[in-house]
Parts: C-alpha cells; sequence; structure tokens
C-alpha cells in the first residue's frame, strides 16, 4: 500500500507543477443598484445621461481620458443632447457649445508650427494629459484608465464602478495605508502584505483615486439634488451609454427581430406538420 | 443508396447543358436525395452548422472591410466598427456571437455521432472529415478571437503558442516561427488575420468533402438500422429541407437573443482592454468552447504530457471507428454503453466548469482540506482530474463494453417501429 502510494507519487514527482500560487484577491460584493437601462426593454435617460455627462465633465475628465468618444457622440441619436431637430450632431447646439471651451493641438498648414485651434464636434474627446508618462508623473505613479470602454472591461462593471465612487471607507486599524493611496473595500487586491491587525485580511485594496464624488461636487442644471449616489449613478449611466453608444438602437431592433422570428418559426412549424402529414415517422 | 440519378431534362436548354455541365442534376439529385424518415431533432444540426459557416463568412468580409491588422490600430478600428459603421454594432454582435452557435451546434452535431453510431462503417471517412472540420474550426476561432486585440486575445495567443514550445527539440523553434518573432506582436497579429480568413474557405472545402462523403452511404438515422427500402426514405427537399428549417429558425431565436440581449454575455471583460503585455490579466481563461481542452492540459502535472492529452483528446476521435468494437450502431440498443457515454458528457461539462476556474481555488466550500501529491484535494486541479478520467474512460469502454455487451433487440427496418405490424420490437417511440 505505502510501496503504491510512492510510486504514484514519484510519478507526478518527476513533473514540475506550472500552476502559479494565486495571489488572494478580494474585493466587496458590489452594492446593488439599478438603472433604467437595464433589462430588454430598458432604455437610457436622457436626463440622466445629461446629469452623468456633467459629472464626467466637471469631475472625472480632470485625469480620465475617453479616447473613443468625439465630441459629436454627445448629439447623435441615443446620446445626451441629441435633439430630433437636428438629425447631424453636428449642428446640435449644446455639441457646438461644448466644444468652444476646447483646444486641440494641430499644425499650422502656412507655417508648419504647432498651434492650437478650436475643437469641432468631430474631434475626440480632449485628453487631460499629453501621454501616458504625464499622467503618471501628476497621478503619483498610477495610471487613470481611459474610461470609454470601462464599463465593458470590468466584472459586473456598471455595479463595481458605481460600488467603487461611493464605498470609500476609512481603513480599518492595523490596515498600513501607504503614502497617496487611498483604502476602498471594492477595488480588487490583496491586502494581506499590508495588514498587521488580529484577524481575516480586510477586503478590497488601495486605489490612488482620492474620494471624488462628495455631496455638491457639481451642480445638476435640472436643480437635482446633487447626493455622492446620485452622482456616482449619473456618471456610470454615461459611462454605459459612452460603452456602447447603439445599445438602445440594439435592443429597439433585437425585439422586432424576435417577433419576427417567432412567427417567422411558427409558419414553418405550420408547414412541417403540413408536409409530413402523410408520412408515419 | 444514394441511388441511379431520376432527373429528367425537361426544356431543350435543360438537355444542352445536361450533357456539358450536369449542374442542374448535380442540385436536383442533392434535393431529390433519399433521406431517412426517422430523422430525430438531433439531425438537423447539419444544415444549421452549414448556416453558421454562411453567416460567420458573411459577416467577416464585411468586418474585414473595416478592420485593421495593426497592433496599434487593431483595438480601435473593432470599437470603429461598432460605433461608426452603419449597423456594424450588429455586424460584430453576429460573428461574435455565431462564433460560440457554431461551436455549440458543432458539439450537438459530434455528441449526435457519437450517440447514434455514425462514425462507423461505412461511414469513417464522413466521420474523419468531420474531426478535422472541427480542428479547422478551433484554429479559425482562436485566431479570429486575438484580432481585436484586447488583453484576452493577446494573452490567450501568448499562452496557446507558448504550449507549442513545450515539444521537444523543435518547440521554440516552431514558436518563433510562429509568432514571426520573439513574442506575440505586430507580425503575428497580421498573420493571424491573414489565416483567419483563409481557413473559413478551407472549412467550406472540407463540408463539400463531408456532404460529398454523406451521399455515398446516406444519412444513419436513430436506428442505426440500414435503409432496405424506398419505404424507409424521403426525399431531402420539402422533407428536410422544412424540417431542418423549422430547427434552424428556434436557433436562430437564441442566436438573436444573445446578439441582441446579451452581446457580450460570451465574451470576457478583459477584452475590453487593449492588450498590453506589461501587464497579465488573471486569471487567463479561452473562450467557454476551449475551456475543456485547458483543463485537460491543466490536469496534468507534466506540461508536455498536458499537451499530448490535449490533442490526444481530439486525436482519439480520429481512430474511433476502429476503437468502438460494437457491430450495433445506435446506442439506443447499447444500454451497457450509454451508461458511459452520459458519463463521457458529463467529463465534458466538468472539464469545462475546470476550465474556467483557477487551479488552485476551491471547488467546494469550506476552503482546503489538505493536500494529496501536489495539490488541495478541494481544488479544481483535483477536480479536472476526476473529468479527465470521466473523459477519456469513454474510449476505453467503447472498446471493452463492445466486446461484452449484449444489445437490445433491433428493429428490422426503419420502417417497422412505426408501422402497426412491427409495433411489437419497438420498445419507444421517437418522433
Amino acid at each position: 500500500m505505502m510501496r503504491k502510494a510512492l510510486a504514484i507519487a514519484a510519478a507526478f514527482g518527476f513533473a514540475v507543477t506550472a500552476f502559479s500560487a494565486v495571489a488572494d484577491t478580494t474585493a466587496m460584493e458590489p452594492k446593488d443598484v439599478h438603472w433604467s437601462f437595464e433589462g430588454p426593454f430598458g432604455r437610457f435617460d436622457q436626463e440622466q445621461l445629461q446629469r452623468g455627462y456633467k459629472v464626467y465633465h466637471d469631475v472625472c475628465s480632470a485625469c480620465h481620458s475617453m479616447s473613443l468618444m468625439s465630441y459629436r457622440n454627445l448629439g447623435q441619436p441615443g446620446g445626451p443632447f441629441y435633439d430630433p431637430k437636428y438629425k447631424n450632431p453636428n449642428d446640435n447646439p449644446y455639441v457646438k457649445t461644448i466644444v468652444k471651451d476646447y483646444q486641440v493641438p494641430d499644425i499650422d498648414t502656412d507655417t508648419g508650427d504647432a498651434i492650437k485651434r478650436p475643437a469641432t464636434p468631430a474631434d475626440t474627446f480632449v485628453k487631460p494629459f499629453p501621454n501616458e508618462y504625464a499622467a503618471r508623473a501628476s497621478n503619483g505613479g498610477a495610471l487613470p484608465p481611459d474610461l470609454s470602454l470601462i464599463v465593458k472591461a470590468r466584472e459586473n462593471g456598471k455595479r463595481y464602478i458605481y460600488s467603487l465612487l461611493t464605498g470609500y471607507a476609512t481603513a480599518p486599524a492595523g490596515l498600513k495605508v501607504p503614502a497617496g493611496k487611498y483604502y476602498n473595500p471594492y477595488f480588487p487586491s490583496d491586502l494581506g502584505s499590508a495588514w498587521t491587525g488580529a484577524g481575516k485580511v480586510p477586503t478590497g485594496g488601495f486605489i490612488a483615486m482620492p474620494l471624488q464624488l462628495t455631496a455638491n461636487r457639481v451642480t445638476y442644471d435640472d436643480g437635482t439634488t446633487a447626493t455622492p449616489e446620485h452622482e456616482a449613478a449619473d456618471v456610470v449611466a454615461f459611462l454605459t451609454w459612452a460603452a456602447e453608444p447603439h445599445a438602445d438602437e440594439r435592443k429597439d431592433l433585437g425585439i422586432a427581430v424576435l417577433i419576427y422570428l417567432l412567427i417567422f418559426t411558427g409558419v414553418l412549424y405550420a408547414s412541417y406538420r403540413a408536409i409530413w402529414r402523410n408520412i408515419e415517422h | 443508396m444514394s441511388g441511379p440519378s431520376t432527373y429528367e431534362p425537361k426544356t431543350g436548354i435543360e438537355r444542352w447543358l445536361d450533357t456539358r455541365l450536369p449542374i442542374i442534376r448535380f442540385g436536383a439529385d442533392l434535393l431529390d436525395f433519399p433521406t431517412p424518415k426517422n430523422l430525430n431533432y438531433w439531425w438537423t444540426f447539419g444544415g444549421i452548422l452549414a448556416f453558421c459557416l454562411v453567416v460567420q463568412i458573411v459577416t467577416g468580409v464585411i468586418l474585414a472591410m473595416h478592420y485593421v491588422a495593426n497592433a496599434d490600430m487593431a483595438f480601435n478600428s473593432v470599437e470603429h466598427i461598432t460605433r461608426d459603421v452603419n449597423y456594424g454594432w450588429l455586424i460584430r454582435g453576429i460573428h461574435a456571437n455565431g462564433a460560440s452557435m457554431f461551436f455549440m451546434a458543432v458539439y450537438i452535431h459530434m455528441f449526435r455521432g457519437l450517440y447514434y453510431g455514425s462514425y462507423k462503417a461505412p461511414r469513417e471517412v464522413l466521420w474523419i472529415l468531420g474531426v478535422i472540420i472541427y480542428l479547422l474550426m478551433m484554429a479559425t476561432a482562436f485566431m479570429g478571437y486575438v484580432l481585436p486585440w484586447g488583453q484576452m486575445s493577446f494573452w490567450g495567443a501568448t499562452v496557446i503558442t507558448n504550449i507549442i514550445g513545450s515539444l521537444p527539440l523543435v518547440g521554440p523553434a516552431i514558436t518563433t516561427w510562429l509568432w514571426g518573432g520573439f513574442a506575440v506582436d505586430n507580425p503575428t497579429l497580421n498573420r493571424f488575420f491573414s489565416l483567419h480568413y483563409l481557413l473559413p474557405f478551407v472549412i467550406a472545402g472540407v463540408v463539400g468533402l463531408h456532404i460529398w462523403a454523406l451521399h455515398v452511404p446516406g444519412n444513419n438515422n436513430p436506428t442505426g438500422v440500414n435503409v432496405r427500402s424506398k419505404q424507409d426514405t424521403v426525399p431531402f427537399h420539402p422533407y428536410y429541407t422544412v424540417k431542418d428549417g423549422f430547427a434552424a429558425s428556434v436557433f436562430l431565436l437564441l442566436f438573436a437573443s444573445f446578439v441582441f440581449f446579451n452581446p457580450d454575455g460570451l465574451g470576457h471583460p478583459a477584452n475590453y482592454t487593449p492588450a498590453n503585455p506589461l501587464v497579465t490579466p488573471n486569471p487567463i481563461v479561452p473562450e467557454w468552447y476551449f475551456l475543456p481542452f485547458y483543463a485537460i492540459l491543466r490536469a496534468v502535472p507534466n506540461k508536455l504530457l498536458g499537451v499530448l492529452s490535449m490533442f490526444g483528446a481530439i486525436g482519439l476521435l480520429f481512430i474511433l471507428p476502429w476503437i468502438d468494437t460494437a457491430k450495433v450502431r445506435s446506442m439506443r440498443y447499447r444500454p451497457m454503453i450509454r451508461v458511459f457515454f452520459f458519463v463521457f458528457i458529463l467529463g465534458c461539462l466538468l472539464l469545462g466548469f475546470c476550465g474556467a476556474n483557477e487551479p488552485d481555488a476551491h471547488p467546494l466550500p469550506g476552503g482546503a482540506v489538505g493536500a494529496f501529491l501536489d495539490a488541495d484535494l478541494n481544488s479544481f486541479v483535483w477536480l479536472s482530474r476526476l473529468g479527465f478520467l470521466l473523459y477519456f474512460q469513454f474510449f476505453f469502454a467503447l472498446f471493452f463494453v463492445g466486446l461484452i455487451e449484449t444489445p437490445l433487440p433491433q428493429p428490422e427496418s426503419i420502417s417497422s417501429p412505426v408501422l402497426p405490424q412491427g409495433a411489437a420490437a419497438s420498445p419507444e417511440k421517437k418522433g
């Protein structure tokens, strides 16, 4: 018996396991929040998208780029500032007003000099930093991620981002928070090495972004009270739309396609029954 | 059984063409092909797969008009397709989810072939061509997943190409040759794009051979009994065009619900972050249809043996017709092997579940229970080893059970189970 066990052990023994030890990454389960745009019948709330854009514009855009977004997108069908009067988003007055605030780098074609020119609706969102190094230098070495696809690029994206933004907590005693970092129980990480307290290692991790969304951090144009929860829900709505601007169109078409297919399937089934009527099988 | 052609040219031009290029006869014979009348819905997946191939090629050709195969631009060009190209989000959604639908259908098609003994004489070549198509599909799907050049694209490509590197002596050289450099990079992306465009047409060619090989012996059927008379068959059209059409339409309902209501449900969030060779996503997981093989790879402690097991898991399918010792085709009349077959399916699902999880994670609540040999007993390492056994046992069972089992009585002919006089011989009635 013993010899047999040794033989099996030896058989496995010559093989070196390639499995690396898994870090015990933990994060708190995201909060259970809901939005108007969830599910097949859910659609974006345009006013919420406008408020969400305002949060991005006033707060996030100081550090986070959205390289896949152009100003014109804000005025396209389904967008925060879409107005059926202006089919071409480049003519949308809101979009035109928004771009007035921006200057984009360009080349003067007469002199070849590097210049700044006023932005147009066709330009992509102006980046807060000229390059990654500048972004890291201004943020204690951390790189603020681009937000164009952030909702799709994170597990349970909407709820995760909402929870992260509203979930900053005081670090428990015994947790050594590094300088320039902040404790957030929703930020997935392994805090084992920073934990000197008794009991279980706290969930979450250290994030380089300090708490941003505080009460009245933005002033909403529509008079909505700017609580941190409201701000977070609004900006998540905007980011979800930005990650897939055609989501509403997709669902609209999907409902039509499914209705069509259901009828078509019924017709095919009836044809099948009719054609096989006289065949015993 | 394909029999002599029944086509008769009716007009002058048809007669003229028929003596020069009998293409109308060819099509007419395909439509008239005598098909067993007792095929159940598991048989509709052949047609569904042909449909999937066409969908993937058509959407793929359109995507290639807008995609840029360059490591710096690929990710953004895919986003450009979904954001700015008219209905690009739809074309991409169909293509990305179409791959999953294609694999779902091919797995059902393969399990059907296994259950009803469709790989046995005289259909060995038909079956082997099918396995070749499956391998080509895997290569195509793998390279297609790399094209968006997200994190999972890049790291999936890195892991899979490194597998080749574990081959003794020649491995590293082959890997460098595959990469076109010393890491997965722009040359890799370019050649993957080229091959991803090429292989579907190779698949289409082998599908042609597969259908040709089908039309020589004709379809197998749920009883596994040979066609004996004209009474056993119906012409393919309209009987099976309408039945396959109905099944394809039901399949489309599922397909459309993914495309329109959960387009990213089968993907991975990490692939919405552009590829970054300096940051490894944790965990690296392949698409769901590769998970069982990924689990086999990781179940074996030795890398080379793991690779060989993974390829062996598919390689065994090539010699399946000669492993199986039973004379009876359909498992409907083989109660013993049927048990091993369902255990095999369970093994495939279990391996898929293991492949999606970290090896050292604990499948059962309660955490570590103590190490056995190289890993904790309550770990996906050991669970995938269980799956490994459930998978490979089937091939031994096919050999040994065939030697000892006593099959149930089979019907005289395809028609007899449903005709009144033969009713007594039939243990079940299937439509």
